[in-house]
């Protein structure tokens, strides 16, 4: 099973980069993809099925959309060259990444240790206590349920956003024109002799 | 004709209950089993997606519109958060008021399972709806449809 894992893990990282460097989208976005779904089983691997079930449908549906944009666009391939400068910077970041990452992995407990008093402590009474069966929505729901609030109103306006921005047009109707608000009436409405007159 | 081939229509139309099944039941056994109203949340959404992709836009907004859409995604909101209001009922904010009963039943935890409800209609319509928004770029769907029928 171990097997299965790192080798599920080897292929998250090699579609990640092969997401990153082919020239065409399309196969970038197909390549995110894969490593969306590999990504939803190694959480299964690690005991969330709830986190597995909402990454898989996320997944589709970011597929779906990015798919949908990338189908429509007319120049589907990248053809510039990269420069030297943003390679080296990012290779000297991701070094350094590497370092204080594995500094920093050296202090987390074990894995499937909890570090804290309190998740001892909702594993223990989170049934008697909410009644839910399932430990994470009882977390997220109950104990937690001022965040996911804050969740949910993050999704509000993102969303909220995406249509104020997608619109090409506003729903407010077309300012009056000076004329009008000076009691001046409009060109068209003027009598002929007049309009040669204000001319 | 609009949307796909007949194929696609014929397995959506035999697959597209099952989906919302799901979902629902997703939603309704969140406590109990692993899921949520986030999770069936997007899977009302796909379903819609499904319905969209197969037999084309006009179809899917008889069924949800766009106004309808963004209705809901203020009121699966609106009702979340009064759901949390509804908790200085018995003392603090988003506190389970409902009484409990034994676990592994459907009414047994309170108001987990209306705050799961209302996080479905919430996502669901709202993702629904930025995906009507994202594919039909930059132009309002009801006055999309409204010049297609007049053409």
């Amino acid at each position: 099973m171990l097997i299965l894992f790192y080798a599920l893990l080897i292929f998250c990282i090699i579609g990640s980069i092969i997401a990153i460097e082919i020239r065409n989208i399309l196969a970038s976005v197909i390549a995110a993809g894969a490593v969306g779904m590999a990504l939803s089983i190694l959480f299964l691997f690690l005991g969330a099925p709830d986190i597995a079930i909402t990454q898989v449908v996320v997944e589709i549906i970011v597929l779906i959309i990015l798919i949908r944009s990338t189908v429509s666009l007319d120049n589907t391939s990248i053809t510039k060259h990269r420069d030297t400068f943003a390679i080296l910077s990012s290779l000297i970041f991701f070094g350094l990444f590497l370092v204080f990452a594995f500094m920093a992995f050296q202090g987390l407990p074990k894995f499937g240790e909890p570090l804290m008093k309190v998740s001892t402590s909702y594993l223990r009474d989170s049934v008697t206590q909410t009644g839910a069966s399932n430990v994470v929505m009882s977390i997220i729901l109950d104990y937690r349920a001022y965040d996911t609030l804050g969740e949910a109103t993050v999704i509000f306006t993102a969303i909220l956003g995406a249509f104020v921005i997608l619109r090409a047009k506003g729903k407010k109707r077309k300012e009056e024109s000076d004329r009008v608000k000076v009691g001046i009436p409009e060109k068209e409405d003027l009598p002929e002799a007049l309009i040669e007159v204000e001319e | 004709m609009e949307g796909m081939t007949f194929i696609v229509k014929t397995i959506t139309r035999l697959l597209i209950g099952a989906i919302f099944l799901f979902a629902i039941y997703i939603t309704f056994y969140g406590h109990l089993t692993p899921g949520g109203g986030f999770a069936g949340g997007i899977m009302v959404a796909c379903g819609f997606i499904l319905l969209t992709l197969a037999f084309g836009k006009k179809m899917s907004l008889g069924k949800l519109s766009d106004f309808w859409a963004s209705l809901l995604d203020n009121l699966g909101a609106f009702t979340f958060w009064s759901i949390g209001m509804l908790g200085y009922i018995a003392g603090y904010y988003f506190m389970n008021f409902i009484e409990k009963s034994n676990p592994f039943g459907l009414f047994s935890a309170g108001t987990i399972l209306a705050s799961n409800i209302a996080i479905c209609i919430k996502v669901g319509s709202s993702i629904f709806a930025v995906f009507m928004a994202l594919t039909i770029f930059g132009r309002f769907i009801s006055d999309l449809i409204a010049a297609e029928d007049e053409d």
